[in-house]
């Protein structure tokens, strides 16, 4: 049950990155590495909002959203308008971004034991009913994640969000339509990384410390959600596509428990993420873009 | 009116392979005029629209629209006033999304691309009669993604967006050629009726001498880098298709073609 619990929580708490690099990846077309320094950017925000700084950590969640926005458009900034390739772009800000983040949490390792967390302030222990204590963290995470899942999917159905999708569809049509496209990725990135911002923050709450190595791989297993929960459910028209990364992402966090489960050394677990990641990739033969 | 000023362009300066397309290239284009280019590969049609259109910048010399200098101008600002289609039917729609979305995104150009609301329902019935005079039977199709459209389903959606809200200039970029024979006449005479309703002012690029001889006021044929031929106005009414055929194989046999 523990375990089980674990898994959603982590699930949704990653579900929300898998949404960040579902634009950046599916949307923007942008194999965007930066997620591996904006992720642990937000758990770094969050440990020092909380331990140095002593505010309300509910105040994390918009801080650390803003932060990872601003990270986005510093990459849409150096792919735009120094016209370095995306990729590159991206390696620049994920190396970057180690310094800052060890410097914003103070050290590799920021524990916060004994602060007020999302999970555990004077509001939710008054608003939770006791028999709920176990499921306290659950429900806030359910709750942050589904807000995140329709404030995005309102934004795709606006005119901002429609331009969106076009120009990583077809470029040519948003400059036709009169409107600068380079604009458009640097929006389509801070969202994206204001996002991965977001789930670092919440997941930082969750272990209740900041981990420098968090940052590693995180783009592995946020592409590894997407493509798990868009091939998987791609022909469930009912379920929109930003559930679907969600469900994908829970899965894949699934597949790792159960590796871990089987009794697999808990240093292997980036080998193992890799070669899940490798498995799903083939299986869903969604390695190269076909048109 | 559109004019180009002393135009000058070469491509790769400075090296080897450097060729020089426009020398003190000059083209004017007045209000009301439906120009259809001719001419061989190479011979700068397609530079001449994308050098309008801001997507190659010029060495030298100025773009005037209306007499105001829009050499400078982004790409993106001056197709606020332009209305392009290209050869590629792929180009001129978003294949993800529907058609409905299309046009929505289209019906938007020139105002702000905010949190508004991407669809709007009340102008269904108006995108619905906008399609039904195709006969493509796109109307039924609201709802499908424009990606599984057939080529000329597209470029016929294309035209339509790229004219759906008033422009200054529709360029047409061999919008034809990628089509079958049939398709492209179909989606020739839907370009003649948009261009006669919406009076626009219009640039055709065509490799189709017959399209170049029956459509438009004003017919010009370019060769490398000049124009050789233009006429307009009862000289272009009396241009015969053999006419020009003899004159383009002229030119292409000095090339060696």
């Amino acid at each position: 049950m523990a375990l089980l619990l674990s898994v959603l929580e982590q699930g949704m708490i990653y579900g929300i990155l898998a949404l960040g690099v579902y634009i950046t990846y599916k949307i923007l077309d942008f194999p965007d590495l930066t997620v591996d320094g904006s992720f642990p950017f937000g758990a770094a925000i969050t440990v020092f909002m909380i331990s140095k700084l002593g505010l309300p950590p509910i105040l994390t969640l918009p801080v650390s959203f803003l932060g990872g926005a601003l990270i986005g458009i510093c990459t849409g900034l150096i792919h735009v308008k120094l016209k370095v390739r995306d990729l590159l772009s991206g390696i620049i800000m994920m190396t970057g971004l180690y310094t800052i983040n060890l410097w914003v949490a103070g050290s590799g390792y920021v524990p916060i034991f004994n602060q007020k967390t999302i999970f555990d302030n004077d509001l939710v222990n008054a608003v939770i009913p006791s028999f709920l204590a176990n499921y306290k963290r659950i429900i806030i995470i359910l709750v942050i994640t589904m807000v995140a899942k329709y404030l995005l999917d309102w934004y795709m159905s606006t005119k901002s969000g429609f331009l969106l999708r076009a120009v990583g569809d077809n470029d040519t049509i948003v400059t036709s339509l009169g409107v600068d496209k380079g604009l458009v990725k640097i929006v389509g990135l801070s969202i994206a990384n204001g996002l991965v911002a977001l789930s670092g923050c919440i997941y930082a709450q969750q272990q209740r410390s900041f981990e420098i190595s968090i940052g590693t791989g995180a783009v592995v297993i946020g592409l590894a959600s997407v493509i798990i929960g868009t091939s998987l459910f791609k022909k469930m028209t009912l379920l929109r596509v930003t559930s679907s990364v969600i469900i994908g992402s829970i899965l894949y966090k699934g597949c790792v428990a159960l590796a871990m489960f089987a009794g697999i050394d808990p240093n292997a677990i980036k080998l193992v993420t890799s070669v899940l990641f490798l498995i799903i990739l083939v299986i869903s033969m969604d390695r190269k873009k076909v048109d | 009116m559109l004019q180009l000023v002393n135009i000058n362009k070469n491509y790769n300066p400075g090296s080897v392979n450097e060729l020089c397309l426009f020398k003190d290239f000059n083209f004017t284009v007045k209000d009301g005029e439906f120009v259809s280019v001719v001419g061989s590969n190479g011979s700068g049609k397609t530079s001449m629209l994308n050098i309008i259109c801001g997507s190659i910048p010029v060495d030298s010399g100025k773009i005037l629209i209306n007499d105001r200098d829009i050499t400078k101008q982004k790409d993106f600002i001056r197709q606020k006033h332009i209305g392009r289609v290209y050869q590629d039917p792929a180009k001129g729609t978003c294949p993800s999304m529907t058609i409905l979305e299309n046009m929505s995104i289209a019906d938007n150009k020139g105002k702000p691309y905010n949190l508004g609301r991407g669809v709007n329902k009340a102008r269904t019935e108006s995108y619905r009669e906008m399609l039904r005079p195709l006969n493509l039977g796109l109307e039924d199709k609201m709802g499908v993604q424009v990606g599984s459209l057939s080529g000329g389903q597209r470029q016929a959606l294309a035209l339509l967006m790229a004219t759906m809200t008033p422009i200054d200039f529709l360029i047409l970029d061999e919008h034809t050629a990628a089509l079958d024979p049939k398709t492209a006449e179909i989606i020739m005479e839907l370009t003649d009726r948009v261009v006669r309703e919406k009076k626009v002012t219009t640039i055709m690029v065509t490799h189709n001498l017959r399209y170049a001889v029956e459509y438009g006021n004003r017919l010009v044929m370019m060769h490398e880098g000049n124009v050789i031929l233009d006429k307009s106005g009862e000289e272009k009414a009396a241009v015969k298709t053999e006419e020009i055929m003899g004159i383009f194989n002229k030119i292409s046999v000095e090339c060696g073609n």
